[in-house]
């Protein structure tokens, strides 16, 4: 049962372009396989029908949800790509999906199929201030209580923007505005030189 | 007739609770003594670890890996510079793959070993604890014999390890091994048939296989559930094709079944480090590129070239072609992956780091429904927490 053979890469690709083709017009998407995984790239986020398709399609059964993520490009038109990561137990493959969406844009909560999904929304939520529609308890998941900004986002500064202290007078710890005695020195260690393309072992 | 209105009681439990495994802070519905709803509040430890990663050079970023889940240390390593190789398309020694095999599955006995003397801990039991860390020192000084350091290793290299593993190390850890044997002997003899043990944790916290699908599970806690589902067997990563060994099944997805499922593990753990220290071939253990390894020491000492190199290398780092790639490892919780986005650049653009914990942690509130408050202690315990890796 163990030794059960990874389906054959082309026919992988068929099903997979099968199982959404009732759902996309074949020029909005791309669908690929790179370095060991398969990728699905969307135009529109229109992927719950396809989320579905995937989980209940006898042939791929993409029924574990393995990791939900955003990547920031403060200077795309479409500032987010959402990237959700597929694992199927069954047939040994993972599908990585992929979608770009504006700063004001909100995705739909994958919730309803995939219970897992609860806390990877609401993490992204936090530390990247994406909203999702339909999620049953969108609170904030790994920064302190009342905490302000989306840390992970590229113009949060790295440092932040608060610091903690002990008040003595109060009695209890409490925020104040970040205090750094010398900047924060970053240094850029990047050649400017360009060598010759120096790939792999050829040197 | 006079109604009498009864409330739930909600109970703060942690993040100050030993058995809280850390900082665990859980607001409890409770209707006396049952579980009502459990809801975990995290992020206690969050250090930022992703942001930080965004603004260091690759070689700076992979320590932060130890510093995630502190019992299994190397094996998260070894996710992230697999990403990277991926990403650089490297060759890698033989010989530094199996010392990471090697090195992986210590980590594997340093984790379990931590988890079944905790878990006996925390329903009574103290006499496995004591035990078991004994022979995780052990452990933890091979971990000093290669990396010098006994917990955050930094040990994995992009492009293989650090430093050669000495042969009287080897040795060493040939002689514990075979000790080690008895030990494991010795824990199962303790707690195996115990009937506290067995009271506390047979029929516990089931999961089922459809919800431990659902919710994400990995590693133990899936298997546990009886899905076959293990990434060394099932995307062999390093060399964990050329070794033999099994994948323990659970059939009931109790707390039972994952306790003996990681007993076996630990002993599948010791059968691959035979076979590592069997076969492990000699050679290099990192790839001979100035632009990815440091030169060598000697050269160092009457090369100019292999100077400046060394300068940059530890200056401006790695540069990693663009692209994104996810790499899964099978870490002793379950599946440690990292989504590693490269820019081109030295430093890494984007580095999600997939925690099994996390979405374990999730399924607490399902798995103790209807649960007694001591047995959510026991649901906390098989889950295998830690908040490094969870809170990030």
């Amino acid at each position: 049962m163990i030794d059960k053979i990874k389906s054959s890469k082309s026919k992988t690709l068929e099903e997979i372009s099968n199982a959404i083709s009732p759902f996309v017009n074949k020029e909005d998407y791309v669908l690929e396989f790179k370095k060991g995984n398969y990728q699905l790239f969307l135009n529109k986020p229109l992927f719950i029908k396809i989320v579905k398709a995937f989980k209940e399609n006898e042939n791929l059964k993409f029924n574990q949800f393995i990791d939900l993520t955003a990547v920031d490009y403060p200077n795309k038109k479409n500032r987010f790509e959402m990237v959700y990561i597929f694992l199927s137990v069954e047939f040994n493959i993972r599908i990585i999906l992929k979608f770009f969406i504006n700063e004001d844009d909100a995705v739909e909560s994958l919730t309803n199929l995939f219970p897992s999904a609860n806390w990877y929304e609401r993490e992204v939520w936090d530390l990247f201030g994406i909203v999702f529609n339909n999620h049953p308890d969108l609170r904030r998941l790994l920064t302190d209580y009342g905490f302000i900004g989306h840390p992970l986002r590229k113009d949060f500064p790295l440092s932040g923007n608060v610091e903690v202290k002990y008040d003595l007078n109060a009695k209890k710890v409490v925020y104040e505005p970040l205090n750094l005695t010398q900047s924060f020195r970053e240094f850029e260690f990047e050649s400017p030189w360009k060598g010759q393309n120096l790939d792999s072992n050829n040197e | 007739m006079n109604e009498k209105q009864i409330k739930n009681l909600t109970l703060n439990f942690g993040p100050q609770h030993p058995a809280a495994h850390g900082v665990l802070r859980l607001v409890l519905e409770m209707d006396g003594e049952v579980v009502e709803r459990a809801d975990p509040h995290i992020g206690l430890l969050h250090r930022g670890t992703e942001k930080l990663i965004e603004n260091k050079t690759y070689l700076q970023a992979m320590p932060y890996f130890d510093r995630l889940d502190y019992v299994s240390p190397m094996v998260q390593e070894h996710a992230f510079v697999l990403a990277a190789e991926q990403l650089l398309n490297l060759n890698i020694p033989e010989r530094a793959l199996w010392i990471r095999v090697l090195f992986d599955e210590i980590t594997r006995i340093l984790n379990h070993a931590l988890q079944i003397g905790a878990q006996g801990l925390d329903l009574g039991a103290t006499t496995p604890f004591l035990w078991l860390f004994e022979e995780r020192e052990k452990l933890m000084s091979f971990y000093e014999a290669v990396s010098g350091a006994r917990l955050h290793a930094a040990y994995y290299r992009i492009g293989g390890v650090h430093q050669d593993i000495p042969d009287q190390t080897l040795e060493e850890i040939f002689n514990w091994s075979n000790g080690f044997n008895k030990i494991i002997n010795d824990i199962e003899g303790l707690l195996d048939e115990n009937r506290i043990f067995k009271q506390r944790t047979v029929d516990i916290g089931v999961v089922s296989k459809k919800e431990a699908l659902d919710w994400g599970f990995t590693g133990p806690m899936l298997r546990g559930s009886g899905v076959v589902w293990d990434i060394r067997k099932h995307e062999p990563y390093a060399v964990y094709d050329k070794v033999e060994f099994d994948i323990p099944i659970g059939k009931n997805g109790d707390c039972y079944d994952r306790y003996l499922i990681r007993m076996e593990e630990m002993k599948q753990s010791l059968k691959i480090i035979k076979q590592v220290l069997d076969k492990i071939p000699k050679g290099d253990v990192i790839v001979d590129n100035p632009r990815i390894s440091p030169p060598k020491r000697n050269n160092m000492k009457s090369s100019m070239e292999s100077l400046i190199s060394h300068f940059k290398l530890y200056t401006e780092g790695v540069r990693v072609p663009e692209g994104s790639i996810y790499k899964a490892v099978e870490a002793p919780k379950g599946e440690f992956g990292v989504f590693l986005v490269s820019d081109g650049s030295n430093k890494p653009y984007r580095c999600k780091i997939r925690a099994p914990g996390f979405a374990h942690l999730q399924g607490l509130d399902f798995m103790t429904k209807g649960h007694q408050l001591a047995d959510l202690v026991a649901c906390i315990a098989t889950m295998d927490v830690v908040f490094g890796e969870i809170d990030r």
